[in-house]
């Protein structure tokens, strides 16, 4: 009982969308696709779909060959990015329009309906048209239509993209709802939010250049990115990387200052690696030792946080703060860099050490 | 701001008198006696002449005349409405295609396709004429309803496919790929999905194929003897015999009334259906 995509490869005129992309999905979990805008998430989907030709590779449900097989035979469900419903008909019939198809009639029909669009919150609305409702109302019609269909693969193609932020959270932790329970569909959800993937994901698959990067737990990729691009794929605000060298018990940044060397990288043989720090643990300095100085240089407030990118001897360093406070660019700032929360990649960009795990 | 809504407002109603003004001579023309024509300039009736009948009875053989434009009104329909319906259907199917599908053979591409549906209607009548006169000779179509259909169809078709590949353009195609990820066959898709919003878009191609294969005058003369004469030759047949100018103007008036009515049932369908909502 699987969806499995083996070695599946797509381009179209010298550009390519999927590289050599294999999968095994099981049904009544949630699998995220995460990665930058044009990684390929959506190439992925449309492949997977049947609306992408593939140029090789195959793809099976239940051991049942699908790789040629014509989308409309495929029973695949898809959320767009945008909100895209049947403009000529009311909420009702556009849910029913898909159901039709499938044989339903009746009150089996009516009944499905009913509870999909309770579900979403959309009953009083059912008979207005797209056009009538708002852009969070519509994406709302757009999943009640492909979840009622009890499809086997279920695709969200980054479904909360263009709405605003509050309507975000509040879908997002609705969809926690809709998906688990009697959701038995194989479902694909498609962001490049981090927070989205950790909170929804079974799997996360880490997509960049129509490649999977890497995939597994949410946490586990977290916290062991395969290597450098993992690690800024997932991190938001941008993970630091500085280069520094390894002298001794020091790590010696650029700019000469010196950090211990933590229990995670004692096995570092000496010499110059490439040191990932996530904005969250770095810090304002609030004694002298051990701290890089530098200017800030662009500063973000994101809700309840405050996002500084500050430009040192060392390289660009991001740190978030918790609370809103008042910096401006230009600003002379030190900041602590807590060596026991750094990861450490070699010079290919592979993933050696983190705090998660001992350099070996 | 004034001034400018004055001048559009002075232009737009000069202009329409312009454009009105045959139309309204030749009605008026149409319902005028003899003397009133003959002798000096009269326009208005029941002011400057007494309006009759007279000229209307003519076109219809009422009285003895030997005209009679009903026979022309019934083959205009024929040959118009069977030419544009096959068009509408031929066209919008073709222009589907078009927009929905890349096509290759060789260097022919799709906009390679649109052209040369469009260069039929490039090419002057005269050139397409004689071919066109020989093929229908061989296949027995001369002076025949259905030989006139098929080659008006050549010159319909390409109106429709033109306008028709940029309406279905600009319908989201991601509504054809969810109707297709929701089950149903590309066929399916057109026909349950796609025409349903295309409403105005058929409207205007319909109408314009309608209205071209309405006037179209030439074919008809190379392609019939007397047979299925259409209303544009039995018009220009009374202009070879001396015809009073009120028996003329009747039968010009008659001519565009089907038209007329035409348009004013079709209108409706020209503002419905809006895709807004489709994808924001």
């Amino acid at each position: 009982m699987a969806l499995v995509g083996h070695d599946l490869s797509v381009a179209v005129d010298d550009v390519t969308y999927l590289s050599n992309v294999s999968f095994t999905f099981e049904p009544g979990r949630i699998y995220v696709l995460m990665g930058r805008t044009g990684a390929g998430k959506t190439s992925f989907m449309r492949a997977v779909s049947g609306l992408l030709p593939l140029d090789s590779g195959s793809l099976s449900f239940n051991g049942e060959d699908i790789t040629h097989a014509p989308v409309w035979k495929r029973d695949c469900a898809m959320v767009y990015q945008q909100f895209i419903n049947y403009p000529n008909k009311t909420v009702r019939q556009n849910v029913e329009f898909p159901l039709r198809k499938a044989g339903l009639s009746g009150t089996e029909l009516s009944n499905r309906v009913d509870s999909y669009l309770a579900k979403v919150g959309m009953t009083e609305f059912a008979s207005r048209i797209p056009s009538q409702l708002s852009g969070g109302q519509q994406q709302r019609v757009a999943l009640a239509r492909s979840l009622a269909r009890h499809s086997r693969i279920l695709m969200l193609d980054e479904p909360l993209m263009n709405l605003d932020f509050k309507l975000r959270e509040q879908l997002r932790e609705e969809f926690l709802e809709l998906f688990q329970g009697e959701n038995e569909s194989v479902t694909i959800y498609a962001t490049t939010e981090i927070t989205e993937a950790m909170m929804l994901g079974y799997e996360i698959l880490v997509m960049h250049e129509g490649q999977i990067l890497q995939s597994g737990k949410p946490e586990h990729v977290f916290e062991r990115p395969k290597n450098k691009l993992v690690a800024q794929i997932v991190n938001d605000p941008p993970i630091s990387i500085i280069s520094a060298q390894i002298t001794g018990s020091k790590i010696v940044l650029a700019s000469g200052v010196t950090l211990p060397v933590p229990t995670h990288f004692r096995s570092l043989a000496e010499g110059t690696y490439e040191f990932g720090i996530r904005a969250i643990d770095v810090e304002p300095a609030t004694d002298s030792a051990s701290t890089e100085s530098g200017e800030v240089g662009f500063v973000e407030v994101s809700g309840s946080e405050t996002v500084l990118y500050l430009h040192t001897k060392a390289g660009e360093i991001v740190l978030q703060i918790e609370g809103i406070h008042d910096y401006h660019a230009g600003q002379k700032l030190s900041v602590a860099l807590r060596p026991e929360r750094m990861f450490v990649f070699d010079d290919s960009g592979q993933l050696l050490g983190s705090p998660k795990l001992e350099v070996s | 701001m004034l001034m400018k809504r004055v001048l559009t407002l002075a232009f737009v109603t000069f202009w329409s008198i312009f454009v009105m003004m045959p139309i309204l001579w030749a009605l008026v023309t149409s319902l005028k006696p003899p003397e009133a024509v003959d002798f000096g300039a009269t326009f208005i009736p029941f002011v400057d002449f007494t309006p009759t009948l007279l000229g209307w009875e003519s076109i219809f053989g009422v009285g003895g005349g030997s005209v009679n434009l009903v026979p022309a009104l019934f083959n205009s329909i024929i040959v118009t409405f069977g030419g544009a319906a096959i068009s509408l259907v031929l066209g919008t199917v073709s222009a589907y295609g078009l927009s929905r599908f890349a096509y290759k053979l060789g260097f022919i591409r799709n906009a390679d396709i649109v052209f040369f549906f469009i260069s039929q209607r490039i090419m002057p009548p005269i050139v397409l004429s004689f071919p066109f006169f020989l093929m229908l000779r061989n296949l027995g179509l001369l002076d025949t309803h259905l030989g006139l259909i098929l080659v008006s169809i050549g010159g319909l078709m390409p109106i429709v496919v033109w306008l028709m590949v940029d309406f279905f353009n600009g319908i989201p195609r991601e509504l054809d790929e969810m109707a297709m990820l929701e089950g149903y066959s590309p066929f399916e898709t057109f026909v349950k999905v796609i025409l349903p919003l295309s409403a105005p878009g058929l409207t205007v191609a319909g109408m314009f194929a309608v209205i071209f294969g309405w006037n179209d005058f030439f074919y008809p003369l190379v392609l019939t003897f007397g047979q299925v004469v259409t209303l544009p030759l039995a018009i220009v047949a009374l202009n070879a015999t001396i015809t009073p100018y009120w028996t003329l103007s009747a039968a010009a008036i008659f001519a565009i009334l089907p038209l007329v009515a035409f348009a004013f049932a079709m209108e409706r369908f020209l503002s419905r259906g809006s895709l807004s909502g489709a994808v924001r």
